[in-house]
């Protein structure tokens, strides 16, 4: 074997200090204290999920670099950051054979068929927790409450079943810690089934009760924010996420305040600010136009409350933005930023200036913008 | 571009010399020979069929009624197919006659095996989570409740709303679910409902399967529909029915 | 083998193997991937449509000197639905267990483009015998195809083979597999196998689609 002579990588091409390496490390640092605080949270359990997800992240990932089918490499974090954040989309008491599945089905169908990084259509995570969310709708909805005592010494039962096999029932365990059987019910499905509405703190960090919580809220947002000040990620997306939900959970609220749950309930409730701080800022299955970013952000919002209102699921960020994603090269494509000197109504203005030599648009370019050409077909010359 | 030789240059006409000779048309009556030949063909092909396989799908249509009806009424032992008409009256359809006049509510008399009427058996349907559900339900005129349910067919999420045909909380609920009339028989005294899972009160009410409300809600409105339809008129008229025919 | 027989088991052998309808033509995706979702399913599709195959084939290459090419088509579509019908019926008296099941895709045969294909490709220019043979390959190909779904799709998404359960009673159903995506994603695995696995008979390299443009 020769030594190639041209490296063959995806975009950026710019040399920057920034390196999709850097990018994807920083993510995966701001990363770890969410998943601390949800293994303190859960225990054990927690712990071995999110070594097994993303260890089947990363093995798939290796065999499809390895066998050719995919670019890119082993070594640019972006399987780890997949695998983290499938886990922490995952009840803590997954099943960790089922944990693998979705590791495998993330990587294998979400970013190896399209070709490996950068190539992706849907969020890779997505696509796992979607396939396994189709696959074992009973498993991903048992969810187990937080601060259990002992939960650093004993698996929760679903944890440990067998693969291919159904996980044990966690009602008789919980009754064996004179727990409700409900207790393990997440704050969306008490709401959708039973009406009930979970209070502010035990939202933001269920330390005050035994709240079946996902990653804490606020340490998420807090990461975010680490995040968008590094500019290691665009602000934009989860700002409009979430300001599109909270407006429209606002305004369904100021409609029925009986039938609908308050905005701050909708925000911090469920996966919507995991969802928009680190699912929806993707970069390669989001806009890159900045008002297609807003455009991209604000569909996820309103589709979230949407699905979450008004279908038989509680949740539906994941839905949302899978929707979103497939919308963004539509959305990417409307939203085209118009070249300086160049008018909205497509008009090229006489005295336009370019901030470079014109020179550097090319001929063909240069013709496109021409307003004659419009206007060609009802008049032919001569 | 046609518009400019027309302006510009002279039009050569084309000459239409004799038609290409690669195409050969065929004989109108080789066609119709042939096409009369394929359809007698086809035709003896399916009357063939059709006469060969009629008794085994007739016997097999039966079975599987029966098999439906003998599930939710277990003493049963031989069935028979009735239609309440619009009108008020009930008249026997003989095995096989789909046609069914409108405003009519078929059902099936089940008896035992001295002949005594054991059930009735009708069917209903409710809008479930995906598709229609379509349910079969034992009516015993003695305690006017129902006594059984079973599925004819539904395309419900397997392992959630396909529980109504395991999970045994749910069809306790059909031991002995309430249908009574009211005093003039116009009515149920009581419309069967769905209920969350945990809240039932009374016995015509039925228990949902928590995660499965949809189905749950579609299987009492299908006996609900059903019942309202059928009972009113059935009801005066049992006696007619009491004993095999 | 003399020549004869020779070419006689190829012409079967093209529609089995080398030009599968499902894993290599892709034809006939609608009872695919709708019917296979256990594989007793799957056989039944397959033997209905092979039936209807070989016979519609046979008579179509028996009528092929009578029939003027205008019409060729409704005699065509005629001749499969006889047989489509027949089959229907055949069904209805076996199980009517399988023919719920099965649904509408049974009648659904009439359109399927394997048959008409066949008729207009093969059986339609060739004599009898070899006709019925082609299609019967094909016929065999597709249900091998179909077999080859409604395994893996009744295995995942019930724990059983046949009926037969594998695993116990503990086993997890994979309920995507017998849900419609289901039947995507596993016709989207056997077709790359099968690609994967022609290219490295054919001798290819399988790296190739790493390249940037």
């Amino acid at each position: 074997m020769t030594q190639p002579l041209i490296e063959i990588r995806s975009a950026p091409h710019v040399q920057s200090a920034k390196t999709v390496e850097t990018i994807m490390r920083n993510v995966v640092y701001s990363l770890l204290p969410i998943c601390a605080f949800y293994v303190f949270q859960y225990g054990i359990s927690a712990l071995a999920s999110i070594a097994v997800v993303t260890g089947a992240c990363l093995l798939t990932e290796r065999f499809f670099v390895r066998t050719g089918t995919q670019a890119g490499r082993l070594s640019d974090y972006s399987a780890v950051i997949t695998g983290l954040l499938l886990a922490l989309t995952l009840p803590p008491g997954f099943p960790l054979w089922m944990g693998a599945v979705a590791g495998i089905v993330a990587i294998a169908l979400g970013k190896a068929l399209f070709g490996g990084i950068g190539f992706n259509v849907f969020n890779p995570a997505l696509v796992g927790r979607a396939f396994v969310q189709a696959a074992f709708p009973t498993a991903i909805a048992t969810y187990t409450p937080s601060f259990l005592p002992g939960r650093f010494t004993e698996f929760i039962p679903s944890t440990l079943a067998w693969p291919l096999m159904i996980p044990a029932d966690a009602t008789a365990w919980l009754k064996a810690k004179n727990l409700d059987a409900l207790a393990g019910a997440t704050p969306l499905a008490k709401w959708k089934f039973d009406g009930v509405i979970a209070n502010a703190d035990e939202l933001l960090t269920s330390l005050s009760g035994h709240m079946a919580v996902g990653p804490s809220p606020l340490l998420i947002l807090l990461c975010g924010a680490y995040l968008a000040s590094r500019r290691y990620m665009d602000w934009r997306i989860p700002l409009a996420v979430l300001g599109s939900a909270a407006l429209t959970a606002w305004l369904l609220f100021a409609f029925d305040p009986a039938r609908y749950p308050n905005p701050f309930f909708m925000l911090f409730s469920g996966g919507l600010i995991l969802g928009a701080v680190y699912m929806a800022t993707d970069m390669a299955t989001s806009p890159v136009t900045p008002k297609g970013m807003w455009v991209y952000g604000a569909l996820i919002g309103l589709l979230t409350v949407v699905i979450r209102y008004y279908s038989g699921l509680p949740e539906g960020v994941m839905y949302a933005i899978l929707i979103a994603n497939a919308a963004s090269p539509l959305i990417e494509k409307i939203t085209q930023p118009v070249p300086f000197g160049r008018g909205v109504l497509d008009r090229v203005k006489k005295r336009a200036t370019y901030p470079l030599n014109p020179g550097y648009i090319s001929r063909e370019e240069a013709s496109a913008v021409t307003p004659k050409k419009r206007f060609l077909p009802n008049k032919p010359k001569k | 571009m046609s518009d400019q030789s027309s302006t510009g240059k002279k039009v050569i006409p084309i000459v239409t010399a004799a038609p290409e000779i690669a195409v050969p048309v065929s004989p109108t009556g080789a066609m119709i020979r042939t096409l009369g030949l394929v359809s007698a063909i086809c035709g003896l092909i399916i009357v063939g069929a059709y006469q060969g396989t009629y008794d085994a799908v007739a016997a097999n249509k039966r079975i599987a009624t029966e098999r439906a009806v003998f599930k939710v009424l277990p003493k049963a032992k031989s069935i028979e197919e009735f239609v309440a008409q619009a009108g008020g009256g009930i008249a026997r359809v003989g095995a096989g006659d789909t046609a069914i006049p409108p405003g009519g509510v078929k059902f099936f008399a089940a008896y035992d095996e001295a002949g005594k009427l054991a059930g009735i058996a009708a069917e209903g349907v409710g809008k479930g989570y995906a598709d229609n559900v379509r349910i079969m339900f034992g009516y015993q005129p003695d305690c006017q409740c129902v006594v059984g349910i079973g599925v004819v067919a539904m395309r419900e999420t397997p392992g959630i709303g396909d529980k109504i045909i395991t999970d045994k909380d749910f069809l306790a609920n059909f031991t002995a679910l309430d249908v009574k009339l009211k005093a003039d028989l116009s009515a149920l005294a009581n419309e069967v409902k769905a209920v969350k899972h945990g809240t039932k009160t009374g016995a015509w009410q039925i228990d949902a399967i928590a995660g499965a409300t949809i189905t749950s809600r579609a299987v009492g409105k299908a006996i609900n529909d059903s019942a309202q339809a059928l009972l009113p008129r059935l009801v005066p008229k049992l006696d007619t029915l009491a004993k095999k025919s | 083998m003399n020549t004869a027989q020779y070419k006689t088991w190829d012409e079967f052998m093209e529609g089995v193997w080398r030009q599968n309808p499902v894993f290599v033509m892709v034809l006939g995706m609608c009872p695919t991937l709708a019917v296979t979702v256990s594989a007793i399913n799957a056989i039944s599709m397959g033997v209905a449509t092979l039936f209807v195959l070989v016979c519609s084939c046979g008579l179509v290459s028996l009528m092929r000197k009578l029939t003027p090419k205008e019409v060729r088509i409704a005699v065509y579509i005629v001749i499969i639905a006889t047989f489509v019908t027949a089959v229907d019926y055949a069904i209805q008296a076996i199980s009517l267990a399988l023919y719920d099941a099965l649904g509408a895709f049974i009648q659904l045969i009439v359109v399927n483009c394997i048959i008409l294909g066949r008729a207009e490709a093969h059986a339609a220019k060739n004599p009898p015998i070899p006709a019925m043979v082609n299609a019967a390959g094909m016929g065999v190909g597709f249900t091998i195809g179909l077999l080859a779904l409604g395994v893996v799709r009744e295995i995942l998404g019930a724990g059983t083979l046949f009926g037969v359960s594998l695993f116990g009673a503990g086993f997890q159903p994979w309920v995507i597999m017998v849900l419609p995506p289901g039947g995507f994603f596993v016709l989207g695995a056997w077709l790359l196998l099968f690609a994967w696995w022609a290219r490295r008979r054919a001798g290819l390299p399988a790296k190739e689609a790493t390249q940037h443009v």
